[in-house]
């Protein structure tokens, strides 16, 4: 909503008050205010002249030499190109000295050998946008209105030292889409007296016209009233009016359309004319339309109705879509001079639905969108009616005919004193509650401490008694309620064990040298499957209804294509080498209609390619984008989480390196994936070798074992190491070695590392060397070297056995 | 013999106290202190001396070997140091060369602003609370006073999975969770962080997913002070204690009286950072709590407006762009 101050202060004294103030206040008090917007773009000195002469330029086929009567002792003679200039008009002159927007100065000038002082100016060069302007307007000079006075500044004729304060109304708030309802909340907010025009109800003449309303159901439109209006003459409307709308944001079209805008603008009741003619027997049917139904509207476009679609016939044909625009065969036409106006209640429901059906939008539909207000449906057509006959000749032709509703009544809402203290957290003095009341004008009785309150009609965002508290507590100032801290019962906060272990998890990947990244949670197909997430495989992705784009369409089961994207996108800006991390929730249909909601699953994921450090003076670069460099950070995580026992599966999968891939595993259960990229794939993003990991958490975290951590006493007696290098086949897994080992060793075997892995030709084909150095010792005494050999030898037994491993 | 063994001491203490070196110092000590060295050289004639003489003789040649024993031990850690200092002299590094790198990563902004917020908010005795994503249409919009044809839901259009499920639009949806879920039981204190979603094309200002921190409290008597208190003491906490902080009226579906509450940035003027307001009766209610016997205020803090201000952060894309040279730059949050 477009405030006009000019228009504002007929209603308001605001004597003293800025357009600046009435911002801030507002903003204080619950309207938002962003922009003021000043209707001068920067012109002085441009008066009103009167074109006395008008010849063509003796060496200039397009220019005329014109002498302009300014209001000076002399006409000015001044030469101008556009074609539409002719004597006896009335113009805007920018004088000798004059500023034009875009901070043009205007001086004395010859053209083509021809003085000028100076020049007829252009709506656009005064700044006039073109939306505010007539299609006439917008071409050549600006030509004034007769009502333009020789020698008046032309900032004032047009109303060009206006302000418009934009008010951001929330949706509860539709009582101030009127000047009425800006007024009454200026008056209550800065305590000052409300002014609204008295409007002169012209009795009624002999029924001249036939006029008759009838309403299929009251729901629809609870109240329909219009009248008839003959000898109109079509024209402009006065200046001051154009003024009013063109800075409320509405373009002048006609005195008829304009007296509709204005009182709209003004009462916040949006008001339509239908061209009597067309309405034939002056007959009003409202209704709802047939599905299939055809309207042609004024804008030109056929639109085909449906049955929640409300219409204004005459019993024959449709004249109008309700509320939201007229038809082309109805419309107001330069001929037209005999009018029926139109005033009336919609259900917002309706309208609203229909609009956005339609794809239409219009300040009345938003109106009625919002709801107006019932009591002012007849004030408003008689103001109308009255602008009518005073600036367009019109005559009342039939009374006004009301359909539905007559009377709309106050509600009382109740407030009591103890429960404003409450929720205030301050106690008021009664004065001061009832001051409040006074001057938001909602009549108020108090006794024993409840105020009983008639909340008017005019704002249907009061209803109940907290809706009062609102109303006081934003006029008392909300900075003015001491602040305090809570209260009541005292509890601990904190967070949940899931949660702790969440930010545990990241915050360690953190240490690790890991960077955190957040996705979208909503993806494209082809993306989702590039790589398979064996965890959640099965369950295919939610789409949503009406997607944006093809590239947010679906809800992600894996968060690893999007991790290839961050990784891509980085690559491609000059970022080689990437360690990220992610924790988020992947989405998983629990049944194929979508019913139910989905069930939300949190994974972990991370991605390394490119170095994991990169060289420097004193050191080798660590490859990030290896599996091991990725395992051993996983092995940090898993140890930081009391998680022990992980098993490592080689699988080849869809989108991995087929022979370095893991399942990660625990007692046969999945808990995730960890591999290389399929080597196609991270070509197709230019990526060099690229290493990712993928686990489900909270199957991970049932893993750990924090809560059983105790104490172990630290070793007393030494311990007894060994090393032993092994011959086995090459595919032969060596954590089963190593489980062999450990097996067969038993109590004393503390610690078992393995130190190399080789192959080779002088080891032979298919097969590997591996080392592992073992420490052995006992808790409770110095072990002997005979005793330890003893368990040595049957571990290399066993494996040598087992294993048809050489011992090297 | 007497003198023989003064002159050898004058003659080995010269020796000692000017050896160059740990090795110079060794062959002096064998010379006159070895078994086969000059101090026993001399002794072996005492057999020569009368009764009288040889004690006196074998006490002051114990006292020459103790003298010099002394003496080099005193010569050999002087010898050490020194050796050990011109070691040490050859062994300068060039302190300013850097180290070795570790790697240290870093949280991202969203997610370090919520670790700090939740650590606020714990102190003030708040638990985190969370809820789904994908929502009902019912607790998403119509137990927050938001029926299906009301105005309030143009504000946010929405991601619908089925007529009757969509991505949340707001974290307010656990609100109503956990009142539901704690059967009118008080007091409720929490705050729940989370990923919300609406159909907004993605610009420097719009992201079609982004992230909220709500906040609930539900007591008998709290009241608009505990409201203003509350986030007063978090906003501080934040963005530092000198920091100016507004309360606007506003309007929201599901509180009331309901607020919007600005804080002053130097260069931007008033800046919104979040709404909030006491719980609308028909919220409680619906919940399960008496309008008449409790109160509650709740808020919607947009985590990502609270990032861009606190690190004059330009475009919202930043944080879903995920570019390395962006996120490292929060190492320290």
């Amino acid at each position: 909503m477009l405030v006009s101050y000019e228009w504002l202060s007929e209603y308001v004294d605001l004597e003293g008050i800025s357009p600046e103030d009435i911002a801030e206040e507002l903003n204080r008090t619950g309207i938002e205010v962003e922009v003021i917007y000043t209707r001068d773009a920067g012109v002085s000195r441009v008066v009103v002249g009167k074109v006395l002469q008008c010849i063509p330029h003796p060496e200039a086929d397009r220019l005329n030499v014109c002498s302009v009567h300014v209001g000076l002792a002399v006409p000015l003679q001044i030469v101008c190109g556009a074609k539409n200039v002719a004597a006896g008009q009335l113009v805007p002159v920018a004088l000798e000295g004059a500023t034009l927007p875009g901070d043009i100065k205007i001086k004395r000038t010859k053209l083509r050998g021809v003085e000028s002082n100076g020049m007829i100016c252009s709506a656009k060069e005064l700044g006039l946008p073109d939306k505010v302007l007539m299609k006439e307007q917008q071409e050549g000079i600006l030509v004034l209105g007769k009502d333009a006075r020789i020698g008046q500044d032309i900032k004032q004729y047009l109303g060009m030292n206006d302000q418009a304060i934009e008010l951001q109304l929330t949706p509860n708030r539709s009582d101030c889409l009127s000047m009425f309802g800006v007024a009454y909340e200026i008056s209550a907010i800065f305590n000052r007296e409300l002014r609204l025009p008295e409007v002169e109800v012209e009795e009624s003449p002999e029924q001249l016209m036939p006029l008759s309303i009838s309403l299929q159901n009251e729901e629809d439109c609870p109240i329909y009233a219009a009248q008839v209006i003959h000898d109109l003459r079509i024209g402009p409307s006065p200046q001051w009016m154009q003024n009013r709308l063109i800075t409320a944001g509405i373009r002048p079209i006609n005195n008829i359309v304009d007296i509709t805008n204005y009182v709209m603008v003004e009462t916040g009741q949006p008001l339509h004319a239908f061209d009597y003619e067309q309405v034939r027997g002056g007959q009003i049917v409202v209704r709802r339309a047939v599905e299939g139904e055809q309207l042609v509207t004024l804008d030109g476009v056929t639109r085909t109705l449906d049955d929640e679609t409300l219409i204004i016939t005459d019993g024959q044909e449709i004249l109008g879509l309700a509320g939201i625009m007229g038809g082309e065969s109805s419309e107001v036409k330069p001929v037209t001079t005999t009018i029926l106006l139109e005033s009336a209640y919609f259900d917002p429901h309706k309208i609203r639905s229909s609009s956005r059906k339609l794809g239409v939008r219009s300040e009345a539909n938003h109106r009625f969108e919002r709801g107006v207000n019932p009591e002012r449906v007849q004030p408003a057509l008689a103001r109308a009616v009255q602008l009518l006959r005073e600036l367009a000749y019109g005559e009342v032709a039939s009374e006004v005919v009301v359909a539905g509703l007559e009377e709309v009544e106050d509600i009382e809402v109740t407030l009591r004193h103890d429960r404003l203290t409450t929720v205030m957290g301050i106690e008021l003095e009664e004065a001061e509650v009832l001051s409040i009341f006074e001057r938001l004008q909602f009549p108020v009785t108090v006794e024993e401490g409840v105020y009983r309150v008639k909340a008017p009609v005019r704002r249907p965002d009061i209803n109940i008694e907290v809706d009062l508290i609102e109303e006081v507590a934003r006029l008392y100032g909300y900075d003015r309620i001491p602040t305090s801290l809570p209260w009541g019962q005292q509890q601990p906060g904190g967070r949940t064990e899931w949660q702790e272990n969440r930010r545990t998890i990241r915050h360690t990947l953190r240490d690790l040298g890991l960077n955190e990244v957040i996705t979208y949670s909503l993806t494209s197909e082809s993306l989702e499957g590039e790589i398979t997430y064996p965890l959640t495989v099965p369950h295919i992705p939610i789409p949503i209804a009406m997607p944006m784009s093809n590239e947010h369409a679906i809800l992600r089961t894996n968060l690893l294509p999007q991790l290839v994207q961050v990784a891509a996108h980085n690559r491609n800006h000059g970022v080689p080498d990437i360690s990220i991390y992610e924790l988020s929730k992947v989405y998983l249909a629990s049944d194929v209609n979508q019913h139910t909601l989905p069930e939300e699953r949190f994974q972990l994921a991370f991605l390394l390619t490119g170095d994991y450090h990169p060289s420097s003076w004193i050191q080798a670069p660590q490859k990030g984008g290896d599996f091991f460099t990725a395992k051993g950070l996983l092995t940090a995580l898993l140890e930081r989480l009391c998680i022990t026992g992980m098993e490592y599966e080689a699988i080849s999968i869809d989108g991995f390196h087929p022979g370095r891939t893991a399942l990660l595993k625990y007692d046969k259960h999945v808990i995730g994936v960890l591999g290389q990229l399929h080597p196609s794939l991270s070509k197709k993003y230019d990526l060099d070798d690229t290493v990712v990991c993928q686990l489900d958490l909270e199957n991970l975290l049932q893993l750990s074992s924090k809560d059983d951590l105790i104490y172990q006493p630290i070793p007393r007696y030494p311990g007894i190491t060994r090393d032993l290098a092994l011959i086995i086949d090459e595919s032969l897994p060596v954590s089963q070695i190593e489980a062999g080992i450990r097996a067969v060793t038993g109590e004393l075997l503390k610690k078992v590392t393995l130190f190399d892995v080789f192959t080779g030709e002088q080891i032979g084909t298919g097969k590997k060397s591996i080392a592992f150095n073992l420490v052995y010792r006992s808790d409770d005494r110095t072990l002997t070297d005979e005793e330890v050999q003893s368990v040595h030898d049957g571990a290399v037994a066993f494996l040598v056995d087992t294993f048809k491993a050489k011992l090297r | 013999m007497r003198d023989r063994l003064l002159a050898l001491q004058e003659e080995a203490s010269q020796i000692i106290v000017e050896a160059p070196h740990l090795e110079a110092l060794r062959e002096a000590k064998v010379k006159y202190l070895g078994k086969k060295g000059e101090i026993t050289g001399v002794l072996r004639g005492m057999g020569s001396l009368s009764a009288e003489e040889r004690p006196v003789i074998g006490a002051l040649a114990n006292e020459v070997r103790a003298t010099l024993s002394t003496l080099i031990d005193e010569t050999e850690a002087k010898l050490e140091q020194a050796a050990l200092e011109s070691k040490l002299a050859n062994e300068n590094i060039d302190v300013t060369l850097p180290g070795k790198s570790i790697p240290l990563g870093s949280l991202h902004p969203i997610n370090a602003i919520i670790d700090q917020m939740e650590d606020i908010f714990i102190g003030m005795g708040f638990h985190i609370a969370e809820g789904p994503e994908v929502e009902t249409d019912y607790l998403n919009f119509e137990m927050l006073n938001l029926p299906k044809n009301h105005p309030a839901r143009d504000m946010q259009d929405s991601f619908y999975i089925s007529p009757e499920t969509l991505l949340r639009t707001h974290t307010s949806s656990v609100q109503v969770r956990t009142m539901i879920d704690k059967k009118g039981e008080v007091p409720v204190r929490i705050i729940c962080p989370g990923k919300v979603y609406r159909r907004d094309d993605d610009d420097a200002t719009h992201s079609h997913q982004f992230t909220q921190i709500e906040g609930l409290v539900v007591d008998s008597g709290v009241s608009m002070g505990e409201l203003h208190g509350v986030l007063l003491h978090f906003i501080k906490k934040l963005f530092g204690e000198d920091t100016e902080v507004r309360l606007r009226p506003s309007y929201f579906p599901f509180t009331e009286p309901s607020v919007e509450v600005d804080i002053f940035h130097p260069e931007k003027g008033w800046i919104e950072i979040l709404g909030a307001g006491m719980v609308h009766p028909n919220v409680l209610e619906q919940a399960g709590y008496s309008a008449e016997k409790y109160t509650g205020f709740a808020f919607g803090i947009g985590v990502e407006r609270i990032a861009i201000l606190k690190y004059n952060i330009d475009d919202i894309r930043h944080f879903y762009q995920n570019d390395l040279r962006f996120t490292k730059q929060f190492k320290s949050v």
